[in-house]
Formats: C-alpha cells, sequence, structure tokens
C-alpha cells in the first residue's frame, strides 16, 4: 500500500507543473477569452451576457471577408511552404550526409534567430522601392526605373513563408528520417518511375509529417500579426490585425475576444476539414513518426 | 490569436509584478511616451529626491488605457495619456483617481493650456488631468518635389499619385472634415452627426486610396519613406517632421489650411497608484522652465508652461517659428473630449478604408 | 540452359576503396546461386550493380544475354528482396503485391486476378485485404518474395532475407525458400554471411572476400576441397594452425606448428608452391579427428598424425556435440565428440589420443585468412 501512494504521490507531483502549465497559461486565459467574448456592452461599466459580439461579426462583411482573406492566403502559404520544404526536408533526410545533417537543420534554424520584427524589418531593406533588390534590378538594367516590391500581397504570402518554413521543414525532416531507404530503392526496383515512387510511397510515407507541419504552419500563419502587418499594402487585411485593433484602437475587449474565439474556432474547422480530406488522424499523425 | 494571448498573458505577469514589489519602496513607476521622461531628466530628479526610484515604461494612447484597464489601474504610478482620451476612458473603466491641485505648482502653467486640460478632464467637480506637452499634427511635404501641397485633402491630389502616405488613425479623419469644411469635434456630441460626417471622410479617403502609396505604421516607417524620397508628402507628428527637417532642410512641417490638429499630453494619477507624492514631485519638477527645455528639445513638443515655445532650444524654435504664424497657432483645432461611441464609429470608418479596394 | 544472370569483370570503385574487383561469374537459368561472405566483402555492392542501384566502375553486367549496365534500375528485370524486406507500411498485403503490376499499367481486373494467384502459389491465400504489420515474420518474408515473383522477374535476388529472422523460424525458411525457388523455377541469387543458409539452399556457391571471388562451386566442392585458405576457413567448422614447412614430398608436407608438434599434411594449393621455412595455416575439420582413450601410440606408417593431450573441456551440442583437447605442446584440437563405442564418456581432464589422416590436414600458404 505504501508504495502505491509514494507512487500515486510522484505522478501527481510530476504532473502538478504540466497541468498548471496548461491550466493557468492555456485553459484558464481562453476560457477567460470565451467568457469576455460572451459580455456585451450595455451601458459603461455595465455588462449583460448574450451572443452579442458574436452576432456583430457575423453580420459585418469586412470582418468575414478578413477572416476569409486570412484563411485563404495562410493556405497558400502552407502549400507553398510545403513545396519549398519537401524537397529541402529530402535532401537533409536522405541525400545529405549524417555528419552535415544537424548543420543544414541549424542553418534552417538561423532565421529564428532573429526576431519576428527585425525579419520583416529585412525584408522592407530588401524590397522597398529604394531598397537593395530596386536598385540592383536598375544597375543590371532589368528595370528601367525604381520598382517597388513592398506593400502586396505577394510579399505577404513570401514573408510568411520564409518565416513559417522551418516549422515544415522539421516535421518532414523526421518522418522522412525514419524511413528505410530501401522502401525507395524497392519502389523503383518493382518498376516505379521517380513520380511513381514520389508520389505512392515517399509523400504517402511522410504524410504524418506533411498533415502536422501543415497544420503547424497554417495555425502559425493564420495567427501571424507582425510579417502581414509590416509587409502588406493599402487593402492587405489580416484577422489577427482586427483583433489587435478592437482590442487595443477600440478599447473593444469584448468584441476583439469574439474575434479570437472565432479565429480560434475557424482555423481548427479548416484543420479537421484538411485532416478528414486527407484521411489522417490527428492521434496518428503527432504519435507516429 | 496570438494578440489575446498575449495581453493576457501580459496583464498576468503585470498583476504578479505589481505584487511583487515592496510596498513601502519609493519607487514611482511612469506610464509614458518615449522621449518624455529621457535618462537626464530622471537623472536630476533621482539626484534631488535620492529616496525616490524612477521606472520608466513606454507606451502609446491606445496601450497606456489598455495596461491601465486591463489591471483595473494599478502597477503605475503616473500615467501620460493624451488629455482628450482621459474622461471617457474613466468612466467606462474606472482607471484614474482625482488630483489634488493643492499639490501642483499650476501658477507655472501656460493658463490657456492649463483651463482647457481641467475643463476637459474634470468629472463631478473633480479634476483628473494637467498637460505637460503639447504639439500639432498635420502634414509634411518635400517642398523641392511638392510645393503647393498645402492641405489635408491635398494629399489626394492627382498630381502625386503613388507618392503620398498617411496613417490610418484618427488625425488623417478629422483633418480630412476639417478640409471638407466639417466640424468633426463639434459633432462628437451627436454620434448621428459624427457619422454622416465620417461616411462622407471614408467616401472621399477611399477614392484617395489609389493615390496613397503606403500607409505608415510608425514614425520609423514615416521617416525612411520621406527621407528615401519614396514618398513626397504625408500627414504627421510634428515632432516627427522635425527631426526629418534635421536631417533634410527641404522636408517641412506644413500646418495645414483648415488646420493643425492639436494635442496636449497631459498627467493622471491610476486609481490604484500607490506613490502619488513622488507623481506630484515628478510633475513638478519636469514643469520646471530648464527641465520643460530640456524635454523639448528631446521630444520637439512644446510644454505647456508659460512661455513654452521661448523655452525650446534654438533649432527647435526655429523649426516652430518657420512652420507656424500666428495665425496657424490661432487657428489649431485642439483634440475635444472624446465621448463613448466616438472610438466605434472611427474604428469602423478606418476599417471600411483600409478593406476598400483601391479606385 | 542459357544463362540468364552474367557479370563479366565487374568492378567497383568507391574514392580509393575497390569494393568489387573484378568478379566474373554466370548463373544458369532455373538455379539457385548464393555469394557467401564476411560483411564488407563487397557482396551488397555487387547485388546492388545487379539491382542497378550502382553503377559498375568497370566490366559488364548481362541479364538474359543483353547488357543492362546502361539500364535505370526500374527497367530492369531483376527483382529483389531486401534485407529488410522493405514492403511499403502504407499500403495493405495486396496493394503491395499490386504495385509493381501498377507501375506496368495493367488492368485493374488482371491485376486482381494475378495478386490472387501469387498469393496462392505462396500458399497465403486471402490475405490481399490485411495490413502487412498484421504478418508474421515468416509471412511477410513470403509476401516480399511474392511482390516479386508476380512481376515474372529474369533473376530474384535476395539481400539476406532471413537475417531478421530468429533461428527455429530462419531453419524453416531455409527450406521453404528453397521450395519456392523450385516451384517459380526463376534464377535466385542469394546474399548471405552465413554459410548454413548458402550451403543448405545453392546449387551453386560463389565465396567472396575482399571485393574478389575466392571460389565458385557445388557446397559439396567448397566444404570438401577448397581452393583458398580463406574458403577452408570460412565454409564450415575447422581447426586452424600455424606452421612452418619442414619438408615437402609431392603434395605431402611435414610441417612443425608454432608451439613444436611435428605433423604431416597435404598440399592443397597447386597454383603455388611451398618451400622449405615458409609459413603455412593448416585446416582440420574436427569430423576429420579420432579420439582415444589413453597416451598416443606410435607412428604407424607415417601416415596419420598422433598426438597425445588431455580433455580441456566438452561442449556438449546433441549430434554437433565438441571436445576441446590440449595436447602436449600446448594446442587446443577441436575434435567431434565420441558419443559410441569405447571412448563414450569422455570426461574433462582424461588423457586421451587425438589422431587424423594426413590426407585430410590441408595446407596452405599462410596469408588470407578467415576471420
Amino acid at each position: 500500500m505504501k508504495t502505491r501512494d509514494a507512487d500515486r504521490l510522484a505522478l501527481i507531483l510530476l504532473l502538478t507543473p504540466f497541468v498548471m502549465w496548461i491550466g493557468l497559461l492555456i485553459v484558464l486565459p481562453h476560457a477567460g477569452v470565451v467568457l469576455l467574448s460572451l459580455r456585451e456592452k450595455v451601458a459603461p461599466r455595465m455588462f449583460e451576457y448574450g451572443l452579442g459580439n458574436y452576432i456583430a461579426f457575423l453580420k459585418e462583411p469586412i470582418y468575414l471577408n478578413t477572416l476569409m482573406r486570412t484563411a485563404v492566403m495562410s493556405l497558400l502559404v502552407t502549400a507553398l511552404a510545403l513545396l519549398v520544404a519537401f524537397p529541402v526536408a529530402f535532401y537533409i533526410a536522405k541525400v545529405a550526409r549524417a555528419r552535415s545533417r544537424a548543420a543544414l537543420l541549424l542553418l534552417c534554424l538561423v532565421p529564428l534567430w532573429v526576431s519576428d520584427l527585425v525579419r520583416a524589418f529585412g525584408w522592407i531593406v530588401l524590397l522597398r522601392e529604394t531598397g537593395i533588390v530596386s536598385s540592383a534590378l536598375q544597375a543590371l538594367g532589368l528595370a528601367a526605373g525604381p520598382v517597388e516590391l513592398l506593400y502586396n500581397d505577394a510579399t505577404v504570402v513570401v514573408g510568411l513563408v520564409y518565416t513559417v518554413v522551418l516549422f515544415m521543414i522539421v516535421p518532414l525532416v523526421s518522418t522522412l528520417d525514419g524511413m528505410d531507404d530501401s522502401l525507395i530503392e524497392a519502389g523503383f526496383n518493382l518498376g516505379g518511375s521517380r513520380l511513381t515512387v514520389l508520389r505512392r510511397i515517399v509523400v504517402p510515407y511522410a504524410m504524418p509529417g506533411i498533415v502536422s507541419g501543415s497544420i503547424i504552419v497554417f495555425m502559425l500563419t493564420a495567427g501571424s500579426y507582425l510579417t502581414p502587418v509590416l509587409l502588406g499594402g493599402k487593402t492587405s487585411m489580416w484577422f489577427t490585425e482586427q483583433i489587435y485593433d478592437q482590442f487595443i484602437t477600440r478599447f473593444n475587449w469584448e468584441s476583439g475576444a469574439a474575434f479570437g474565439v472565432s479565429l480560434l474556432v475557424f482555423t481548427s474547422l479548416v484543420v479537421w476539414i484538411g485532416l478528414r480530406l486527407t484521411g489522417q488522424q490527428l492521434a496518428t499523425t503527432v504519435a507516429r513518426r | 490569436m496570438k494578440r489575446h494571448l498575449f495581453i493576457l498573458a501580459a496583464t498576468t505577469a503585470l498583476s504578479v509584478v505589481s505584487v511583487a514589489l515592496p510596498a513601502g519602496a519609493e519607487t514611482l513607476r511612469l506610464l509614458t511616451w518615449g522621449g518624455y521622461a529621457s535618462d537626464e531628466v530622471i537623472k536630476a530628479f533621482e539626484k534631488e529626491y535620492s529616496d525616490i526610484k524612477v521606472e520608466v515604461t513606454l507606451s502609446n494612447n491606445e496601450e497606456m488605457i489598455a495596461k491601465l484597464r486591463a489591471t483595473g489601474g494599478s502597477g503605475f504610478d503616473l500615467a501620460q495619456p493624451g488629455f482628450n482620451r482621459i474622461k471617457a476612458a474613466h468612466v467606462e473603466f474606472d482607471i484614474y483617481k482625482p488630483l489634488d491641485l493643492s499639490k501642483i505648482e499650476t501658477g507655472r502653467f501656460d493658463p490657456i493650456m492649463f483651463n482647457r486640460v481641467v475643463a476637459s478632464t474634470s468629472i463631478d467637480g473633480k479634476v483628473y488631468a494637467v498637460p505637460h506637452l503639447w504639439g500639432t499634427s498635420g502634414i509634411m511635404v518635400d517642398k523641392t518635389k511638392a510645393p503647393d501641397l498645402k492641405d489635408w485633402l491635398d494629399l489626394c491630389d492627382p498630381k502625386y499619385k503613388g507618392r503620398t502616405s498617411m496613417r490610418l488613425a484618427r488625425t488623417i479623419l478629422v483633418g480630412s472634415a476639417f478640409a471638407m469644411g466639417e466640424d468633426p469635434y463639434a459633432a462628437y456630441g451627436d454620434l448621428k452627426k459624427y457619422q454622416e460626417i465620417m461616411s462622407k471622410v471614408a467616401d472621399r479617403l477611399i477614392a484617395c486610396k489609389d493615390n496613397v502609396k503606403a500607409y505608415w505604421r510608425g514614425g520609423d516607417d514615416l521617416s525612411a519613406m520621406m527621407l528615401s524620397g519614396e514618398a513626397v508628402a504625408s500627414d504627421t507628428w510634428d515632432s516627427t517632421a522635425y527631426k526629418i527637417f534635421a536631417q533634410n532642410k527641404n522636408i517641412v512641417y506644413v500646418p495645414p489650411k483648415s488646420g493643425a490638429v492639436g494635442w496636449i499630453d497631459s498627467f493622471a494619477l491610476p486609481r490604484k497608484g500607490r506613490a502619488d507624492d513622488a507623481a506630484y514631485k515628478w510633475i513638478n519638477f519636469v514643469t520646471r522652465p530648464e527641465i520643460a527645455a530640456l524635454m523639448g528639445a528631446k521630444t520637439g513638443a512644446v510644454t505647456a508652461v508659460k512661455g513654452g515655445i521661448d523655452v525650446m532650444p534654438a533649432d527647435k524654435k526655429e523649426a516652430i517659428k518657420a512652420a507656424f504664424t500666428d495665425a496657424d497657432i490661432a487657428n489649431i483645432k485642439w483634440a475635444a473630449v472624446i465621448q463613448p461611441g466616438v472610438e466605434d464609429i472611427e474604428g469602423k470608418t478606418l476599417e471600411r478604408i483600409k478593406a476598400a479596394t483601391a479606385k | 540452359m542459357p544463362s540468364d544472370l552474367a557479370c563479366q569483370d565487374v568492378s567497383k570503385r568507391f574514392g580509393r576503396f575497390l569494393a568489387v574487383d573484378g568478379v566474373s561469374f554466370s548463373v544458369p537459368g532455373g538455379s539457385f546461386f548464393s555469394i557467401l561472405g564476411p560483411s564488407g566483402c563487397g557482396k551488397t555492392t555487387l547485388m546492388r550493380m545487379i539491382a542497378g542501384f550502382e553503377d559498375p566502375s568497370g566490366g559488364d553486367i548481362r541479364i538474359d544475354g543483353r547488357s543492362v549496365v546502361d539500364t535505370p534500375p526500374n527497367r530492369r528485370n531483376v527483382k529483389m528482396v531486401f534485407q529488410h524486406l522493405a514492403l511499403f507500411p502504407m499500403m495493405n498485403v495486396g496493394e503491395n503485391i499490386a504495385y509493381g503490376l501498377r507501375c506496368r499499367g495493367m488492368g485493374r481486373e488482371e491485376i486482381r486476378r494475378r495478386v490472387a494467384a501469387v498469393l496462392d502459389r505462396i500458399g497465403l491465400p486471402g490475405v490481399a485485404e490485411k495490413q502487412v504489420h498484421q504478418l508474421s515474420g515468416g509471412q511477410k518474408q513470403r509476401i516480399a518474395i511474392a511482390r516479386c515473383m508476380v512481376l515474372e522477374p529474369d533473376v530474384l535476388l535476395l539481400d539476406e532475407p532471413l537475417g531478421a529472422l530468429d533461428l527455429k523460424l530462419r531453419e524453416r525458411m531455409k527450406i521453404e525458400l528453397k521450395l519456392l525457388q523450385h516451384q517459380f523455377n526463376t534464377t535466385f541469387l542469394y546474399i548471405t554471411h552465413d554459410q548454413s543458409e548458402a550451403l543448405v539452399m545453392s546449387d551453386r556457391v560463389a565465396v567472396m572476400n575482399h571485393g574478389r571471388f575466392e571460389q565458385i562451386g557445388t557446397p559439396q566442392d567448397l566444404y570438401h576441397a577448397p581452393a583458398t585458405a580463406f574458403v577452408a576457413g570460412f565454409v564450415g567448422d575447422t581447426n586452424r594452425w600455424d606452421a612452418a614447412v619442414v619438408r615437402t614430398e609431392g603434395d605431402r608436407i611435414a610441417f612443425a606448428t608454432t608451439s613444436g608438434d611435428a605433423m604431416l599434411g597435404r598440399w592443397a594449393e597447386p597454383s603455388r608452391h611451398p618451400a622449405v621455412g615458409d609459413r603455412i595455416a593448416v585446416f582440420v575439420r574436427p569430423e576429420a579427428i579420432e579420439v582415444r582413450r589413453g597416451a598416443a601410440g606410435t607412428v604407424d606408417g607415417g601416415e596419420v598424425n598422433r598426438l597425445s593431450g588431455t580433455v580441456e573441456s566438452i561442449l556438449f551440442n546433441g549430434a554437433a556435440s565438441r571436445l576441446l583437447v590440449r595436447t602436449a605442446a600446448g594446442h587446443i584440437v577441436e575434435a567431434d565428440l565420441p558419443q559410441s563405442g569405447a571412448a563414450a564418456g569422455i570426461a574433462q581432464g582424461e588423457t586421451v589420443e587425438v589422431a587424423w589422416p594426413a590426407e585430410r590436414a590441408r595446407c596452405f600458404l599462410a596469408g588470407a585468412a578467415a576471420p
């Protein structure tokens, strides 16, 4: 009996920090946000509970359009990140020698050593009308006058892909790393072309990595703030910007909270649809390498 | 998602920090703007009052209110929001406490500024703020490239297509309204009327969107665009314009014909501040003419003490005198007290402009 | 019968390392051919060249009479069973087998028919819908073979496919593989480091060492007439002693072992001739050694080696039991344990005589030695 009690105590001690972390930093704030989002202001310092904030959100086309825009662009970023990351991950996991592998992964990590803000300013310095790329194009005679590469959606997408691509590479490398090279060789040996081997063997094998990478990248992108705000143009609205505006410039925490919850629900829905379409389950993608 | 998590986390962190501070320590926690409490000024203050330590948190109008709201007015001992933001924020969120004017050397203030602020921040006969620094927002032009740009809506002149900038914020809304012959401040009390004016402004600014190269967001942003020549004109804070003027004498601050928009940053006591005496000492310290001059030099804003412009350092004085005639100063549209509901209308208007496709 | 697979002077160089060094052989159609060698001897490289995963640095590989050196791996009609089988985990059994047929663009119905047929032939009908991980080790093995055989290859390559199985199953699979090979009547090229696998299953075996073939022959040839010291040491159990030549007389050699025993042996390397004083390696199989109780008698007629020793230990293993005898000079001699007759029941510490005919002591020049 004594040992069982001791075991239980050890388990409780082990779990406590984890539960506290989850509880204090994840569950409690989210519960707070949900509660906040259900409060409607009726007069200064007077609130009633109701769905008014959500109704207001659904009634305003600007908010819905921004949410859809954010979702579509995030999906685009996810797809591009996958296209960019797959060959890189394949190279790191399957082609590069074991010794250079760590170095290559580290190299992918380098951009994360500087903050979001600095990275965004890096892009600004590069792409602005009087920036490095524009000047170089002019010096090479490829452009007649200054070229403005900043302030449009394409720049936002490029900047976001750059920011999130590592989060695609890492899960892909770890799944591909676990793949026996002989599977690929067997694929060729049995008569498959490069495309067949890629399509029927490598990609299906890497699917858990693809799905978990895509989930991470999609969530990160949809929730990113600085990059779309700083690189975006006159009409580049990002949904997080709306949330920020509600909270900070309009002091409307209730509505901001409703926006936040809506974003969470909507992105979760997109992920769920994605999982259904690819026939994956969250448990298998996260648990399996 | 990230953002609201961040706010909540920050809020939690703030309350933890404030609990952790020993209650008896003489620490003055300032919530203020960049440059409003320079190291130089703090050093001078701490030398004189050796038992007080000054901690500075830099912020802006919106975040000041958000921070105080998050903690119910604790965590800071002295805040410096714009005077027109105090009343509505206090009514809504209960974040300030009244000032004891007897502890402030009110005789030093320029009476016009002082009365304007006191009148706008009184609730039930209690005064919640006194003025500190003032300035204006107007437009900034590169006079070699856009010599005839004189008013807010000249930024929409097709002659400068793709070469102007503006900030999507209250200033441009209000400025454009004045330029269109309206008086938005007078309409603050009548939200329906204000909504009408803002709809018109929105239509105008949406039509103008194509003319704008990009909307700026911060002083650095704006400086880079103007100094590189990518933009030839923009709306601006005067202090930013003066800084740029110091680097390029061709870029000058122009008070718009229909009136520059004036602002006054003030002193207010957060409701749960714990170092009121130190706060009063700070107020009385920085309104001394010699300290006011130090601050003016740093920020380019004018102090609200008597003869505020005259105590400015020579180069800033020159920049101001070059920009303003007496008539311009008389024409300054002093910010009116924000009423509940105004922010909502403005926010929606700004969203409409941002979301509209250019044309 | 035409040869299905022929290699002509095939080499492979990795940088400065010569992994395969001028190997030539041909495998008659329908036979079971093994390449036996220690790990690192180049056998896997050789197989990978035949499959097309590596390009030879020199020489030619012909399958069914045509050179395939320039044919990409997916166009060669050589299929391979990988060491860990490489069954595709994301496909079920049927899809695994159908993969190659689909690559050939075969119709859906035809594929279904052939998959069912091959599953029947390997004795696993109706497992097509099962997931790979639901199968036992032996079943997986058969599926891996079926996946190749359904494509009717000219040659089936097997890369130590039994390595991962436990001992009992391995013994059973040896027999099963041999039967499958008969059944499909396809050329099998089998790679292994396990001499018993090679001996049991193969029609012919090539022993490979340091990138070269030491000997090609039937299992009986390799066992009874090893051509080199390496083969003598690597194939089958054997005693191995280092010695120096004392006298030569035709193929009879008199030598002294390093610890001083004088013995007789037979010279087994016709291509080379020993001289007095040469260092040699002597191999005697344990079953050639006769054990008798009591001290050694005199040398009679000179054709039999007789030594006295004490029983150091007894390694009991049923029919394959062994006796370790330390001779007076200090050698260890490994002999089959007599389990009947006068010598049955020998105990540790007893004094015994060990004897073997000179004919059964094979002598090679020292040099390449088995590990």
